[in-house]
């Protein structure tokens, strides 16, 4: 059966143009792009009317905790997907600190067959660099590559140790598939709860250095110059790390990087009232950061927005600062969140935010994904930049509650997403709010 | 006229206003307390819980007394000694205490923002007896008292905060507390135990005590905790005390009729050579008797006792 979304406006990330049109889709795949292509359809085929809305390839986060298996009353693969659908990604990486770690062939077969088999949106597993998330010993990479990993991190922990990093970037780089790092120097945050800085002062919480992350963000891509490993920077927070990223990428080297849309959208002014949902690694950070995070994104210098979507129960939640875990969810406000503070805002226009949660990670993760070219598989997302939402986070599929938007009006939402020609969500009319 | 709060988490968001009714409030308390009986009907029938997630005496004993002398049912009850040790969370068990019929419930907590978490759950009020490395206002609050009743204004006077202010509620309440009634405040310390950015909360920063002591109106040492050292946040012991206890060679730099404070307990000879301790301007002792005081008018106008 067929499916034409009609009459909208077509985002080509590829190259980078915008182009009023129809797209037709035809046994999973994209048949045809162009003009008024309505008898195309045939009997029986399908149509949404996109008029006034943008039609992108279909968005990809490639920072997701899917806390499957282990952490399931956290999130399933299914509510996870779920999640992910509803926020307009049709693709994640899914990071392995699970329980058992993503470190072996089985957990990596399982969260794949388990995703497959509820057929929301594609999955894409990271393995783990070492054996436990423990960073001492480097896990079987070309064997996880095999099972169909496609990347490689600790995430969620720095690998401390420069003579593994060293080895196991050496190595990732002869299986051919990236590292992407979780760069904190765990004695320089050691037990830090936020950003140190002003903040930190007054609420006499401990503090979390900016030299933490920057200090190892310059490790990484030393080791990246030696090895020629691919590295990718995970959740880049501190203008010190966008610098760094700047000037590798001017050098030739092949690192990218990720900001996160919490880490774009709010300043450690955020915790001040004490709320444990603004609690997350690495932590919010200054006005300066965040501009400098900002101008990344601009100039391109980081190529990914990634959520590092990581929910927890309110039972984890709910609690004293100190004693609640790092992280907040963010598959279902990402693209609110892009528009909102990037798109509207004019930081970025639509093509190079599509980029971004398209082509750009697609590529970083060697995946055939992130293209509305014809006889691609149909991963399309269909976005309305004009329309307004509060957040509210009873209405999340994703098990997690625990986002620090709750209540934000946000401008630009995802309203269709279209997982192999399936429509796998669509936005019902316009909710009150 | 009563505090706008239902609570008392912090100097960093009270008034002004709430903090000259409050000593005002003291003035009265400690009148009561200079009584043969030393006691006043004005919360009978209110019940007050004391919850401590730390050891403490000075502060639990104070509140203690001041609940008492003001007739209040009081009950402490201990983390080691609850269900907390069975896990229990705080929120849970600010609930059963609520269900047992607290009217003010007094917490202290080794956790920053945990007398917040306590305020949003329950309708009795909280009052903050130290959390974590954020605040301990009823300390700065008896500090203000023991200052103003010594000198009668506070506007104008040069208060020098010395030691650890990086994990100093003491500190970080002073602060606040001296600069709304129009105080200057210096803070001095190691470098490394000097907090980010605290300049922003209004203060002068020094790492000589010889410069930040001239022309004091107070001397307010903080206790140095031994385990920092291990931490490296100092070389030892004995650099540290010589570059920051307060000799009598150093107090001659403050004023001449400059206070004494400590909000104790005093490691005599670290911080705080053993001659000034007992010298004739210190105000420590006075601190601890004004302390009750304190906790009564807080207590009182927490309870709604105006009416």
């Amino acid at each position: 059966m067929r499916l034409l979304i009609k009459g909208g406006t077509i985002v080509d990330p590829v190259s980078r143009r915008m182009f009023s049109g129809d797209v037709l889709v035809g046994e999973g795949k994209i048949a045809a792009l162009g003009e008024s292509l309505d008898d195309a359809v045939g009997d029986g085929g399908d149509v949404i009317d996109a008029s006034g809305k943008l039609v992108v390839p279909g968005l990809i986060d490639l920072h997701v905790h899917l806390r499957d298996p282990g952490f399931e009353a956290k999130e399933t693969i299914e509510s996870g997907t779920r999640a992910a659908a509803c926020g307009g990604f049709t693709s994640i990486a899914c990071m392995p600190n699970t329980n058992p770690v993503a470190d072996n062939q089985t957990v990596i077969n399982y969260i794949r067959s388990k995703a497959k088999e509820l057929g929301m949106v594609n999955v894409f597993p990271i393995g783990a660099i070492t054996a436990g998330c423990a960073g001492k010993e480097l896990c079987e990479m070309a064997d996880l590559k095999e099972a169909g990993a496609v990347a490689f991190s600790d995430d969620g922990r720095c690998v401390a140790d420069s003579g593994v990093m060293y080895r196991a970037m050496q190595y990732a780089a002869m299986v051919g598939l990236p590292i992407v790092a979780h760069c904190e120097d765990i004695t320089l945050s050691a037990g830090g709860l936020v950003h140190e800085g002003y903040l930190s002062t007054m609420l006499g919480l401990k503090g979390i250095p900016a030299a933490a992350e920057t200090v190892m963000v310059a490790r990484d891509i030393i080791l990246a110059e030696a090895t020629g490993c691919r590295l990718h920077i995970a959740h880049v927070s501190t203008a010190g790390a966008v610098e760094l990223v700047r000037q590798a990428k001017a050098k030739g080297l092949p690192v990218t990087a990720e900001a996160t849309p919490h880490h774009f959208s709010l300043t450690d002014e955020a915790v001040a009232g004490f709320d444990p949902n603004t609690k997350v690694n690495p932590p919010l950070r200054s006005t300066a950061d965040v501009e400098a995070v900002c101008a990344g994104l601009r100039d391109g210098t980081i190529d990914v927005i990634a959520t590092d979507h990581a929910p927890h129960t309110p039972e984890e939640k709910d609690v004293e600062y100190g004693n609640a875990p790092f992280g907040m969810v963010g598959l279902e406000t990402a693209v609110g969140l892009v528009w909102t503070k990037l798109v509207h805002t004019g930081i970025l226009d639509p093509v190079e935010a599509v980029a971004k949660m398209t082509v750009n990670p697609a590529r970083i993760l060697g995946i055939p994904k992130g293209t509305l070219e014809v006889g691609a598989a149909a991963d399309i997302t269909i976005i309305d930049p004009e329309l307004e939402e509060v957040v509210d986070p009873a209405r999340f599929k994703s098990l997690g509650r625990n986002t620090p938007f709750a209540g934000w009006r946000l401008k630009g939402l995802p309203v269709a997403t279209i997982v192999g020609g399936r429509v796998v969500y669509q936005r019902e009319v316009a909710r009150e709010d | 006229m009563r505090p706008q709060g239902k609570d008392l988490l912090g100097l960093a968001t009270i008034t002004t206003e709430e903090i000259e009714l409050i000593l005002d409030t003291s003035a009265r308390m400690k009148e009561i307390l200079s009584r043969p009986i030393k006691k006043v009907p004005a919360l009978r029938g209110r019940t007050v819980i004391n919850v401590f997630y730390e050891p403490s005496t000075r502060t639990r004993v104070s509140f203690e007394l001041a609940a008492k002398y003001l007739s209040a049912d009081c009950i402490n009850i201990s983390a080691s000694a609850s269900s907390v040790v069975k896990g229990e969370s705080l929120k849970d068990t600010a609930r059963t205490i609520e269900a047992l019929g607290a009217d003010v419930v007094v917490l202290r907590h080794p956790l920053a923002g945990a007398a917040h978490l306590l305020a949003n759950t329950i309708a009795a009020a909280v009052v903050n007896a130290g959390d974590g490395a954020h605040e301990h206002p009823t300390q700065a609050l008896l500090d203000l008292f023991t200052v103003k009743e010594k000198r009668g204004n506070l506007k104008g006077i040069k208060v020098v905060i010395v030691g650890d202010i990086l994990h100093s509620r003491v500190a970080r309440s002073n602060i606040w507390g001296f600069r709304k009634m129009g105080a200057k405040v210096a803070v001095c310390g190691p470098a490394t135990l000097i907090p980010k950015d605290v300049e922003r909360m209004g203060v002068s920063v020094h790492h000589s005590m010889e410069e930040a002591l001239s022309g004091a109106d107070v001397v307010m040492m903080l206790r140095i905790q031994l385990e920092r050292q291990k931490a490296a946040f100092f070389p030892s012991l004995r650099e540290y005390s010589r570059l920051y206890c307060l000799t009598p060679e150093r107090l001659s730099l403050a004023k001449p009729d400059a206070l004494i404070m400590h909000p104790g307990p005093v490691n005599r000879g670290v911080e705080i050579s053993a001659e000034i301790t007992e010298h004739a301007r210190s105000v420590i002792n006075e601190q601890v008797t004004n302390g009750v005081a304190v906790r009564m008018a807080i207590l009182y106008l927490l309870s709604g006792g105006e009416d």
